[in-house]
């Protein structure tokens, strides 16, 4: 009798720790979006919708557009995930598919271990080695091969100094290399053994395999690995800084030329922006940040439905 | 039990409130990046000499401008000086501690410290991307004897928002009218070209890598990182070498007394004066709540400027002239308590 109760009394105090940890990420949010508009209104009354497109950013001028930032996180982030995307594919098929049981698990060490490296450490290794290696050798050959080509060309013209859009998006790249490649690696690893093994009874090649078989039955996972990485590669700082040339005046398309990310804006001069409206516009960028994550993140939820759909039709 | 808790509790209350009276003469302010080394290094030895503790945030310069004005430090410090009017409504007393000054770095393999001669016009074209090649005419005319390359001129300045920025863009408006009017000055600025570095170490490893580069960085840097250096046209139409007598002759042609120290140093008019210099600021309150406190980061600052030209020489930076150290201890009587008396008597 006593016991019973205890339990009910148990339960509902578990019910009620748990459920208030919920609300309590949901009021998290809620604070974080209201103290941002809260810190960002007085650019939002001043310049309004206009500032999503204004390319200016002219603080002695008290003149402030979010373009070039806008336009600079999506263009390293993206470089960052058309080069890391089919890298770690690769990483995680070899490892789940491909590699002796023996190297297996040194391996899979090492490239958790890359992603437990703080990004300071990226940007001046980005700075230091890696931006005049890459200028000496890597842009001019890109500049000689797919420079050349028409409309592509337009992203690799003009000098490469080794910083800019394009470094920037390449270490990026080799941030987020090892989010993804671990993620998929386990996702694939949790594919039945049956059904690999069914198909690779009927002759399927390893290939075939992954293609028509892991894949598809791991999808929502590896796109969770793909949409972890592009979280980190749009947020990411300080890396970023080091390595994106910080310039807030757009030069071109070409992948070359500095450019500017909201995040690096925002470390670079959160500290000495003096003038309210330095400041709040510089929050109103923070803003924008959590606006392109939430927005990738539905995006990639709809994908996902979308995807469920087509299934559904097909069988 | 609950009557033992309660006396626990006072007593911890107690001992707290002794801990708190033991520590009233420990100060604390915020602020500024660049004149960190040397408020950490004069806070050490002040503790050694003394016993009094000052603590110090290298925030930012707006931070400090933040701070002081929410009261929460009893100093704020700025690189950026504050302009009469706006000590005036913030109710803000103002005065320099140190002087820096700054380089223009540049990679030019073969060509010495020394060996290149810049006007204030000509930089400014530089860095509005209308000079654009180390032979360009205007370059060459004022360097004859300089076998000048036939190579692009990569600008490097700084990313970040910085008190540096603000000296620098405020000689370029003051010697050209154009970036005066296209760019401005400020502690950030919108660059019409250049590469942005990180940090006074983020512009020096720019120019350090880059051939062609010229970049505009603290002197100690430039000396520490054995970086060659441009000399500058100052306004007097000399070209002085950079170093602590230079800079200490800009802060001595300046009139301080006429402008509640809202002085920028650059193209200051003495005939040795270096054209980019500047001094770092420290901001009290005007009307002080706590006057204990008060005195007690008054006394640091005149310990300081007794004690501490030495230590700022070893960190590279330049202690302020006998004769401006004289004025802002005059400027210490607008600071008062609630009553209106002065917080600094003098001793």
């Amino acid at each position: 009798m006593n016991s019973t109760r205890n339990s009910v009394l148990g339960d509902w105090v578990f019910l009620n720790l748990t459920r208030s940890a919920a609300i309590f990420v949901l009021l998290m949010l809620a604070g974080t979006i209201a103290s941002l508009v809260y810190g960002a209104w007085p650019a939002i009354a001043r310049f309004g919708i206009g500032f999503l497109w204004s390319g200016e950013w002219n603080p002695p001028a008290e003149r402030f557009g979010a373009l070039i930032p806008i336009y600079g996180t999506l263009a390293t982030s993206l470089v960052a995930l058309v080069i890391a995307v089919p890298v770690s594919f690769g990483i995680a098929l070899f490892l789940t598919e491909m590699a002796p049981v023996w190297l297996k698990r040194p391996l899979g060490i090492a490239i958790e271990l890359l992603a437990g490296i703080p990004s300071i450490v990226y940007g001046m290794w980005g700075l230091l080695v890696f931006a005049p290696v890459f200028s000496k050798y890597a842009q001019p050959l890109l500049a000689n091969t797919l420079g050349k080509l028409p409309v592509i060309g337009e992203l690799f013209s003009g000098p490469g100094l080794g910083i800019g859009i394009l470094s920037a998006g390449v270490v990026l790249a080799i941030m987020t290399i090892p989010f993804i490649a671990s993620v998929m690696r386990d996702v694939f690893d949790v594919t039945p053994a049956m059904l690999k093994e069914s198909a690779y009874g009927v002759g399927a090649t390893t290939w075939e395999v992954v293609w028509n078989v892991v894949l598809p039955y791991t999808k929502v996972g590896v796109i969770g690995g793909v949409m972890l990485g592009l979280g980190r590669a749009l947020g990411e700082t300080m890396a970023v800084t080091f390595l994106i040339g910080n310039m807030n005046v757009f030069g071109g398309f070409s992948l070359f030329l500095p450019g500017n990310s909201i995040a690096s804006a925002l470390a670079n001069e959160f500290a000495e922006a003096e003038s309210a409206i330095y400041t709040a516009s510089l929050i109103e960028l923070g803003l924008i940040l959590f606006f392109i994550t939430f927005i990738v993140l539905s995006l990639s939820k709809l994908l996902l439905m979308q995807l469920s759909r087509q299934e559904g039709m097909t069988t | 039990m609950l009557i033992r808790t309660l006396r626990n509790a006072r007593i911890t209350a107690v001992s707290l409130l002794a801990i708190a009276s033991a520590s009233a003469a420990d100060i604390t302010g915020a602020g500024a990046t660049f004149p960190a080394p040397i408020y950490g290094k004069w806070a050490e030895a002040y503790q050694k000499a003394t016993g009094n503790k000052m603590n110090y945030q290298s925030i930012g310069s707006g931070g400090g401008i933040k701070q002081i004005n929410a009261k929460t430090v009893d100093f704020g410090a700025s690189d950026m000086p504050l302009k009469p009017e706006e000590l005036e409504k913030q109710g803000l007393v103002q005065f320099p501690t140190v002087i820096g000054g700054e380089v223009l770095a540049y990679n030019l393999p073969g060509i010495k410290t020394g060996d290149i001669r810049l006007t204030g016009a000509v930089l400014a074209d530089i860095y509005l991307g209308k000079i654009v090649k180390w032979n360009d005419k205007a370059i060459a005319d004022l360097n004859p004897k300089t076998q000048l390359p036939d190579q692009p001129i990569a600008v490097v300045r700084r990313a970040d928002g910085s008190g540096t920025t603000f000296i620098f863009t405020n000689y370029l408006s003051k010697v050209s009218p154009e970036w005066k009017q296209k760019v401005g000055e400020g502690t950030a600025v919108q660059w019409p070209v250049g590469l942005g570095g990180k940090g006074n170490e983020g512009v020096s490893a720019f120019v350090q890598r880059l051939p062609g580069s010229i970049g505009y960085i603290e002197f100690a840097y430039a000396k520490q990182n054995k970086l060659t250096y441009a000399l500058l046209q100052n306004a007097a139409g000399n070209y002085p070498v950079p170093s602590d007598t230079t800079f200490q002759a800009a802060a001595a042609g300046a009139d301080w007394n006429k402008s509640a120290f809202y002085e920028i140093l650059t193209n200051a008019p003495g005939k040795d004066a270096w054209p980019i210099s500047g001094a770092t600021f420290i901001l009290m309150q005007k009307l002080q709540d706590k006057p204990v406190q008060g005195l007690e980061a008054l006394k640091f600052f005149d310990w300081a400027y007794k004690n501490g030209a030495k230590m700022a020489d070893e960190l590279d930076y330049v202690a302020l002239p006998e004769s401006v150290i004289k004025l802002i201890h005059a400027a210490w009587v607008n600071i008062k308590d609630t009553s209106g008396k002065p917080v600094w008597t003098g001793k």
